[in-house]
């Protein structure tokens, strides 16, 4: 394995130092004048300028594999996240067959495996086919080889609370949690002709779209903090939308309950005045809110109430959006612009520092999954899974450019800040001066 | 103008324009030969992922009067109903030579992709889609309560708005995209709107709409509206969801004949001529409207129907005649 010696890097944004990656670790740090060992070469990146960042780590993707193969792959999904500064994605359950057992989270982590490009771990199911009716294998996945820790009926909302409830005392045995995608089915009219299709609001009022009312997601979040206190479990919100889901967990935080939440890059952006073309592109679940929820989510991220940024990586093909919005696909692709995106809605803004960055994208989404080798402090010893980001550069999004099967991007167009130069994954270099290189397994060639 | 798709985006001009040269189609209509060449060589094709004979019957009418040729593509029986995608079917169609596209579509917003796309050249007429809006229909409604007003006040419509006259919109709000072309139009054209209906079918933000809205229909009528325009309502499929049952909601929202009593004594503005009522059609009656309503000298039901085929003239003769026939449009 090559030794690589990074120049000139601001560590978190501070002050530059030099970085010497060696076997798989940070060697050394500090003013280095590295010579090559024998047999080893030694490669010199000048980083100045750059910023040297923990690399991210994503608890929400779907990486589309088994079943969807036309949307994404792991293989595609994992080129994605190395391109994107992600050196671990958490893959959703919702695939043909559901990750509901041990079987198929194994596939997904030996496909992961065989990649490179970045760590998969396959989430688990919840619920039997996410059918939100019997608990699904949580044991089995968990002692498989893929050795799961969160589960999920991602895409689905575990409904039912008495279901909740058991799989949050369950999970409590196999040292596991469960992340809750927040969507009251009745309130959405789940599986019915009049299914929620945008943000309830002004906007959906006029274009005569079913709204999704933001008091779906924040009652089944009012309800799961109040069960994760009675059973002392602790749960974990996916991409929270809403002003009020900030302060119900802001309530539940002070309270010392277990919740840990999360948030996408696109509804840190993006508002539902962009439905008004009916471009299924922003048609996304949970659906884009308003200006007012943007901004409490921007502050709740930088405040600490928001834990972590999880893009909800979500590919389809063309013709699953080239259609009627109603009958359109919901999700947008997001591995590839998420940094971005981020650097845009919370640096450029003020709110956050690279510090804070590597906290939200990396440090807290690993603690909470309960990863000892991701998300650590940039320091001597420490594996070397690192990104270096040029944050002066501005690129316009072409999503035909990306990586990831899916031309999804709500982004297509934008001028964003920020660019991921060099991915090392295990010190491996996945990503250099932002193109794909060799992935961590022999012979696989980008 | 190069499309048809709403009237929120359809601006004071435009659509006295249409009102206008709709003045004039009625004309042709009232000839014994009801033809006009303008259209000659021009294809229009009705593309209907609804069912709505009526609809498609009135537009046809408009493009034949105008001697263009129809088409009529049903998404019954078609390839559509084997899975065509709505591209494919459009890119179709284009391929043929249509000129106008004149689309119904179940789901909100299918007129105004098609107009975003690069699927077809051809001219978007919006006949319906989903619960978003309807324009023609509005336009057919506007035009009703300008003919009405203006014959009330011995003027002529040409060039008159709706300034000063109050319109009650009364019913199925949240789902009715003929509520939502009325409410923009008529407010556009300077007529105050109210809705009355139960909250469960308003939409949630309707306090941003540029509307008075009344819970009680009796309150309502007590505003003296100029004209009262009925919405079908799908009781027996609503009942106990939205409302408790069809019985309380023609007891609360119908225009019974005790209403009718009230409605009775409504005049246009300050002249003796009575208020106007309307109704899109097809009518429930005894449902949302009575008989005896829909019978009334006040009803101008069957003046709506005979209105939408000159508004729809009206519509793709603006469309099409300021159009080269190489599919670019020259305005």
């Amino acid at each position: 394995m090559t030794d690589y010696l990074i120049r000139g890097a601001n560590i978190l944004g501070d002050a530059p130092a030099d970085v010497l990656l060696r076997d798989g670790r940070i060697h050394s740090m500090g003013s280095e004048t590295a010579q090559s060992r024998d047999g080893v070469p030694l490669a010199t990146i000048d980083a100045s300028g750059l910023i040297a960042l923990p690399g991210m780590v994503d608890l929400h993707v779907h990486l589309r594999e088994p079943g969807r193969e036309d949307a994404e792959t792991v293989e595609t999904g994992s080129r994605a996240a190395a391109k994107g500064g992600f050196t671990a994605v958490h893959a959703m359950a919702n695939s043909s067959p559901v990750a509901d057992t041990a079987g198929v989270v194994e596939q997904v982590h030996r496909l992961g495996l065989e990649s490179g490009w970045t760590e998969v771990y396959p989430v688990g199911a919840v619920t039997k086919g996410l059918g939100g009716k019997v608990l699904a294998e949580l044991g089995a996945m968990a002692e498989s080889s893929a050795r799961v820790r969160m589960f999920s009926d991602d895409g689905h909302c575990v409904n039912n609370a008495q279901l909740m409830r058991r799989a949050m005392e369950y999970v409590k045995t196999i040292d596991g949690f469960v992340a809750q995608h927040a969507q009251d089915a009745d309130l959405t009219g789940w599986d019915t002709e009049y299914a929620a299709q945008m943000n309830e609001g002004k906007v959906s009022a006029t274009l005569g779209l079913p709204g999704w009312p933001a008091v779906a997601e924040e009652a089944i979040i009012a309800r799961d903090v109040l069960l994760a206190d009675y059973v002392g479990s602790r749960v974990h919100i996916c991409h929270v939308s809403t002003k009020g889901s900030v302060e119900i967990i802001r309530w539940a935080k002070q309270r010392g309950i277990q919740v840990t939440a999360e948030v996408t890059p696109h509804h840190l952006m993006l508002t539902d005045d962009l439905v008004k073309s009916y471009n299924p592109v922003y048609k996304v679940n949970p659906p884009l809110r308003t200006e007012a929820d943007t901004q409490a989510l921007r502050e709740a991220l930088a405040e600490g109430i928001i834990d972590v940024i999880g893009t909800d990586h979500a590919p389809h093909p063309d013709q699953a959006k080239e259609c009627e919005w109603n009958q359109a696909a919901m999700g947008m692709t997001g591995l590839e612009t998420a940094l971005p995106v981020v650097q845009h809605a919370m640096i450029e803004t003020g709110l956050i520092t690279w510090q804070r960055f590597a906290e939200i994208t990396s440090v807290r989404p690993s603690e909470i999954y309960g990863h000892d080798h991701q998300g650590r402090p940039l320091a001597e010893g420490e594996p070397a899974n690192i990104i270096l980001v040029d944050p002066a550069a501005k690129t316009t999004v072409r999503p035909e450019g990306h990586a990831t099967k899916g031309r999804n991007s709500p982004f297509r167009g934008i001028e964003l800040p920020g660019q991921v130069r060099h991915t090392f994954l295990g010190g491996h270099q996945v990503v250099l001066d932002g193109e794909l290189t060799t992935s961590r397994t022999m012979g696989n060639t980008a | 103008m190069k499309h048809l798709l709403d009237t929120q985006g359809l601006g004071y001009d435009d659509a006295l324009a249409i009102l206008d040269t709709a003045e004039e189609m009625t004309a042709v209509s009232s000839r014994e030969v009801k033809k006009l060449p303008t259209l000659r060589g021009r294809t229009v094709v009705n593309l209907f992922y609804e069912d709505s004979t009526r609809t498609r019957i009135s537009f046809e009418a408009a493009a034949k009067r105008l001697s263009a040729d129809v088409m009529n593509f049903s998404a019954k029986g078609s390839s559509v109903s084997k899975g065509e995608s709505l591209k494919d079917t459009v890119q179709t169609l284009d391929a043929m030579g249509a000129d106008a596209i004149v689309i119904r579509h179940s789901a909100s917003g299918a007129a105004a992709q098609l107009a975003a796309s690069d699927w077809s050249e051809a001219a978007v007429v919006n006949a319906g889609d989903g619960t978003h809006e309807h324009p023609t229909q509005a336009l057919l409604d506007a035009l009703t309560l300008r003919r009405g007003w203006s014959s009330a006040h011995s003027s002529s419509p040409r060039g008159t708005d709706l300034s000063g006259m109050k319109v009650l919109i009364v019913g199925d709000i949240v789902h009715s995209r003929v509520a939502r072309s009325n409410v923009w139009l008529l407010r556009t054209l300077g007529a105050e709107v109210h809705l009355a209906a139960p909250a469960t079918l308003l939409p949630y933000g309707v306090e941003s709409w540029p509307v008075t809205v009344h819970y009680s229909l009796d309150e309502a009528l007590s505003a003296a509206p100029d004209a009262v325009m009925m919405l079908r309502v799908q009781a027996e499929r609503m009942g106990g969801v939205f409302f408790p049952t069809a019985a309380e909601y023609t007891r609360r929202w119908g225009l019974t004949d005790e209403r009718l009593v009230v409605v009775e004594r409504l005049q246009l503005g300050d002249t003796e001529a009575p208020a106007l009522i309307l109704h899109p059609g097809p009518m429930n009656r005894g449902v949302e409207i009575s008989s005896a309503a829909a019978d009334s000298p006040q009803a101008k039901i069957l003046d709506q129907v005979a209105h939408g085929v000159a508004v729809r003239m009206a519509v793709l003769h603006l469309l099409l005649s300021q159009r080269q026939h190489d599919g670019n449009h020259d305005e």
